[in-house]
């Protein structure tokens, strides 16, 4: 019953959760983006900083688990990805490390930088790393340019380097900026949907009139570029060729409507795709129709949830390379050729059970911090603990 | 295959370095405080004084501006084995990736989330629950400790795995081995026992400030009250776990054992040194010349610590090259020669493997792996091309180790000192004291850095011991690339650090303001 295929499937679908996961907690990079267009006064912007501060430890969190996650699952792509496209990964880092420190920060005396500084690194990360990471992702279908040859370990003259994933271009992963106009449309789409998210999300915790009046604007202005970009994307790539893998040989081909077809000929995905589609619309949309009306980030969130998720699994799934490249076909990462051993597998699906347990304390804290709405004078109250 | 290139080998090992010392200068205060603060919570719950509360929240606000920089550090390690050190991430990933995971799901969350309660709960949950969530959030904190040290013992110590030459890689085979391996659970207490000694004496130093400047003197008595006690079982604590680490160091790193001491000639009822020179002219392991001059040697005492046996043979530097003597569990040890042959015939067959695989001619696969395995275990030596390239840097391990021991012994002292002086109430009588307090801090963090220079300057040129050296353990990148990050991190990290002290500085004046209380107004809108 559990058998090695089974376990490289269960092991992609935790993968692509996470993603879905960490699509839906980058709302917080996409606040950090809107701290001075939403807030005038010091006292606002205040505001919004502390709502989004108790949930920024999440994102983070997230974040680093989905690349504990990936390494432990599938470490070929965790050597050739983040090894290969070195550049991408180390400018995600590099604003991931500066947004850790900004909410302590950003209003002790004798912070050095200053305030503003620290808010800059919030914005900045809000737009690199929303950025970086859809446009990472969007190379699951576009491809990049890398060769793998496990042979080379055995290099031993002490002349070559016995490196067995090489990356093929010298940008390390910023030639990927260039190669697809796929990768610009995700990137942009994960930013605007990271805002949009962010505006349905003060539009539920924030109890502020100022605040409040201006989300509605601004969550118009955020969805339609979001949803013209996210829809390029997805139809481009459902049209467009995909890599597929002759389950016998394990060979790889580029095969017209791939993605497509993966939709059609394994329906719960298509059912799982458009569900999340709706979810989406459905939070963005009734939130502009009915003002009042707070519950727009569950519906959004969770259907940017199962998205994110439908898509990865599309890329996985239904014998489809996840990480193709165009340099060397036959070098390209499926979930069966870049897995862990059996053994692995399926010691860390023992350990994969803990994850309702984890996810149940995560819901009790969340409940527990926010009964009620976040106003002014609760941050400015006296004892409390506020950035 | 591109050309091996020495200075990106430096550059990766630099920026590992650079970014895993920064990560330690902030993570051990984190398990060390913690377990201060909520010992001082657990009073406040238990007596319901007011004053217990103040204290534990003055060590929160403190233990929060340190966490958020250890958080900020530790993302990039985390990453890091993957960008900089892709081909160990391949080889050996099917084993060293699942305690970075496991640490993500059950240590990383509980942290990230009982932190917020501990932080913001305060007037939303009961005071049970909150204080629930300090020990959780601890206890968060010292299960990543634990996970991080189950890998790193794992690379000095590899067991519980198999290669497989079809996948070209090391595989997991039994994980229990892996995380109650002897190395992995003394090197869990000792380090996250140096982290309490570490919070210990910083919660020393900073009480003694106060009762300098004669403020917050109740405050300060009772914070060093329990970090003196605290700090004494640590320490006792540090030195049995240290000497574990020693022993185990003896039985499987015996090269770094012989570097830790100097020790180029091996000899029965070998010496420990208490200190000592490193000899500067000494120009090769072969040379007659002493390795360690004007020192200080306990006979017999080194012999005993590591094998608890006065008299038995401890190998030098030189003997582990040249082999010929007999290890602990019986066998006739190999020289440097015999191991890089063995090293390089194992590679040779999986060579051989994989190309007899492409041809799908089984009867050779398993010709050729049965001489792989043969020879397996010193796979790592056939990368190396002199035997000078298996031996550490001896003066740096050599000084680290024994400044370490003597550090420890100083603790101790200044423990029981402290927790002398306070428990007479005389701790205001003598300022030069208290001055010492201070200057403690400091080193405190000094020999948590030392303790890792030993581990793992001690350890090279292995990434994983006797199977995998740094050269062979790198990505293919332009080493530019790998100093431009180099820079970017020691910038960015320096700036941060800064901003770190700035901050801890004017909090720390600022004080728990627990005796003046009444008369302030408005210090919350910080
Ligand atoms: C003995 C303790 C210890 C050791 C040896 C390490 N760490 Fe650490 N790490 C911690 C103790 C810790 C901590 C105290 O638990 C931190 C500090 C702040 C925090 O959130 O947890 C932490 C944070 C932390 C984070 C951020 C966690 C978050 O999202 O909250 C990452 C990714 C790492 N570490 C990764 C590493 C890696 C890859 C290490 C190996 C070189 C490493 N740590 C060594
Ligand atoms: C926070 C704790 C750690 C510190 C302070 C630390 C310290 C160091 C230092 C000083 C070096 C440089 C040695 C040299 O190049 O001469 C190094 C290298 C290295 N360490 Fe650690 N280390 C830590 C934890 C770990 C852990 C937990 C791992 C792994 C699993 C690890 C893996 C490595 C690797 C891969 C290198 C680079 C290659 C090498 O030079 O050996 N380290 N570390
Ligand atoms: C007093 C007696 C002590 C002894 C005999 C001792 C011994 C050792 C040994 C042998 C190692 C190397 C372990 C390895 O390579 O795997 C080590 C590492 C280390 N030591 Fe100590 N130590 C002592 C005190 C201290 C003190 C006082 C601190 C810090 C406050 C400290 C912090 C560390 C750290 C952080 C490491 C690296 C982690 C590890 O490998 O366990 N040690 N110690």
């Amino acid at each position: 019953m559990i058998t090695y295929s089974f376990l490289q499937h269960y092991w992609w679908f935790l993968i692509s959760l996470l993603a879905g996961l960490l699509s839906f907690l980058l709302f917080v990079q996409g606040g950090q983006t809107m701290i001075s267009s939403l807030g005038k006064t010091e006292d606002e912007r205040r505001l919004i900083v502390n709502v989004l501060g108790k949930k920024w430890e999440y994102t983070f969190t997230t974040l680093v688990t989905f690349g504990g996650a990936f390494f432990a699952s599938f470490p070929l792509f965790y050597s050739t990805s983040f090894g290969g496209a070195y550049w991408v990964w180390m400018l995600i880092l590099s604003c991931f490390i500066l947004q850790a420190v900004s909410y302590e920060y950003q209003n002790r005396p004798g912070n050095f930088f200053g305030r503003n500084a620290y808010r800059g690194f919030l914005f900045y990360n809000g737009l690199i790393g929303t950025f970086l990471l859809g446009a990472a992702i969007a190379t699951f279908f576009t491809g990049s340019q890398f060769l793998v040859n496990k042979a080379n370990i055995a290099e031993f003259s002490g002349q070559f380097a016995p490196i067995i994933s090489q990356w093929q271009s010298p940008w390390h992963g910023l030639e990927l900026l260039f190669s697809d106009l796929r990768v610009w449309l995700l990137g942009l789409a994960v930013f605007f949907l990271a805002r949009t998210q962010a505006v349905l999300f003060f539009k539920n915790r924030i109890s502020n009139a100022e605040i409040e009046g201006r989300l509605d604007k601004a969550l118009v202005v955020n969805a339609i570029p979001f949803l013209v970009f996210f829809l390029a994307f997805l139809i481009w790539t459902l049209a467009g060729k995909g890599f597929a893998v002759d389950p016998a040989t394990g060979t790889v081909s580029l095969e017209q409507y791939k993605y497509f077809n993966n939709l059609i000929q394994v329906p719960a995905l298509l059912i799982l795709l458009l569900l999340g589609i709706v979810g989406v619309l459905y939070g963005i949309i009734f939130s502009i129709i009915k003002k009042s009306w707070r519950k727009g980030i569950w519906f959004t969130g969770i259907g940017t949830v199962i998205t994110v998720t439908t898509l990865l699994l599309t890329a996985g799934f239904n014998n489809t390379a996840y990480y193709p490249s165009t340099y060397d076909l036959q070098s390209s990462l499926t979930i069966f050729n870049s897995s862990s051993s059996y053994y692995t597998l399926k010691v860390m699906a023992v350990v994969s059970l803990l994850i309702p347990f984890v996810m149940a304390y995560i819901f009790y804290a969340w409940r527990a911090l926010e009964k009620t709405h976040t106003t002014i004078d609760e941050i400015n109250q006296k004892d409390n603990h506020a950035y | 295959m591109e050309l091996l290139s020495t200075s990106l080998v430096d550059w990766s090992r630099a920026q590992f370095a650079l970014t895993a010392m920064y990560h330690w200068l902030f993570v051990p205060l984190t398990p060390g405080l913690g377990v201060i603060q909520a010992i001082l919570e657990t009073i406040y719950v238990k007596t319901g004084k007011e004053e217990w509360k103040k204290a534990a929240k003055f060590w929160m606000t403190i233990f929060g501006i340190n966490f958020a920089i250890g958080v900020a550090t530790g993302i990039i390690l985390e990453f890091q084995f993957g960008t900089n050190w892709s081909n160990y991430s391949y080889f050996v990933g099917d084993i060293f990736g699942a305690p970075l995971a496991i640490e993500g799901i059950v240590a990383f969350f509980m942290e990230a989330t009982f932190i917020s309660i501990m932080f913001f709960g305060w007037n939303k949950v009961s005071k049970g629950v909150h204080l629930a969530a300090t020990w959780l959030t601890i206890t968060g904190a010292t299960l990543s400790a634990l996970w991080i040290l189950v890998a790193n013992a794992w690379m000095q110590l590899p067991i519980g795995m198999e290669f497989n030459p079809l996948t070209a890689r090391n595989e997991m085979v039994d994980f229990w081995a892996i995380i109650s391996s002897p190395v992995a659970i003394n090197k869990f207490f000792h380090a996250v026992i140096s982290g309490w000694i570490q919070g210990s004496l910083f919660v020393i130093g900073i009480s003694a400030w106060y009762i300098l400047k004669k403020r917050e003197i109740d405050f300060a008595k009772k914070s060093i009250r329990i970090a003196a006690i605290f700090g004494t079982i640590s320490t006792v604590l540090i030195i049995a776990t240290g000497h574990g680490s020693a022993q185990q160091v003896s039985y499987h790193q015996p090269m770094k054992l012989a570097v830790m001491e100097g020790l180029y000639e091996g000899q029965e009822g070998a010496p420990l040194i208490a200190m000592g020179i490193v000899n500067p002219k000494k120009e090769s392991y072969k040379d007659d010349k002493e390795g360690v001059i004007m020192a200080m040697r306990l006979p017999k005492m080194l012999s005993w610590i590591a094998f608890g046996d006065a008299d038995h043979y401890v190998p030098g530097i030189r003997n582990i090259i040249e082999g010929g003597y007999t290890k602990p569990d019986g066998t006739v040890a190999l020289s440097f020669e015999e191991k890089q042959k063995m090293g390089q015939t194992a590679q040779i067959a999986l060579s051989n493997f994989k190309k007899a695989e492409a041809a799908k001619d089984t009867a050779a696969m398993a010709e050729h792996k049965a001489v792989l395995d043969a020879n397996y275990k010193n796979f790592g030596y056939g990368y190396l091309t002199s035997p000078e390239q298996s031996i550490p840097n001896v003066p740096l391990v050599f000084y680290s180790f024994h400044l370490m021991v003597i550090l420890g012994g100083a603790f101790l002292l200044i423990f029981i000192v402290a927790m002398y002086m306070e428990w007479k109430d005389m701790l205001s009588k003598y300022n030069w004291l208290l001055w010492i307090f201070i200057l403690f801090i400091p080193l405190g963090y000094l020999a948590g850095q030392l303790g890792w220079i030993v581990a793992e300057v001690g350890r090279q040129p292995w990434t994983i011991q006797d199977i995998l050296p740094v050269q062979a353990a790198i990505s293919g990148l332009q080493t530019s690339s790998v100093v431009i990050t180099f820079v970017l991190f020691a910038v960015l990290f320096t700036g941060l650090l800064i901003a770190e002290i700035g901050i801890m500085v004017k909090q720390i004046k600022k004080g728990p303001k627990i005796e003046n209380q009444l008369s302030e107004t408005k210090d919350s809108v910080r």
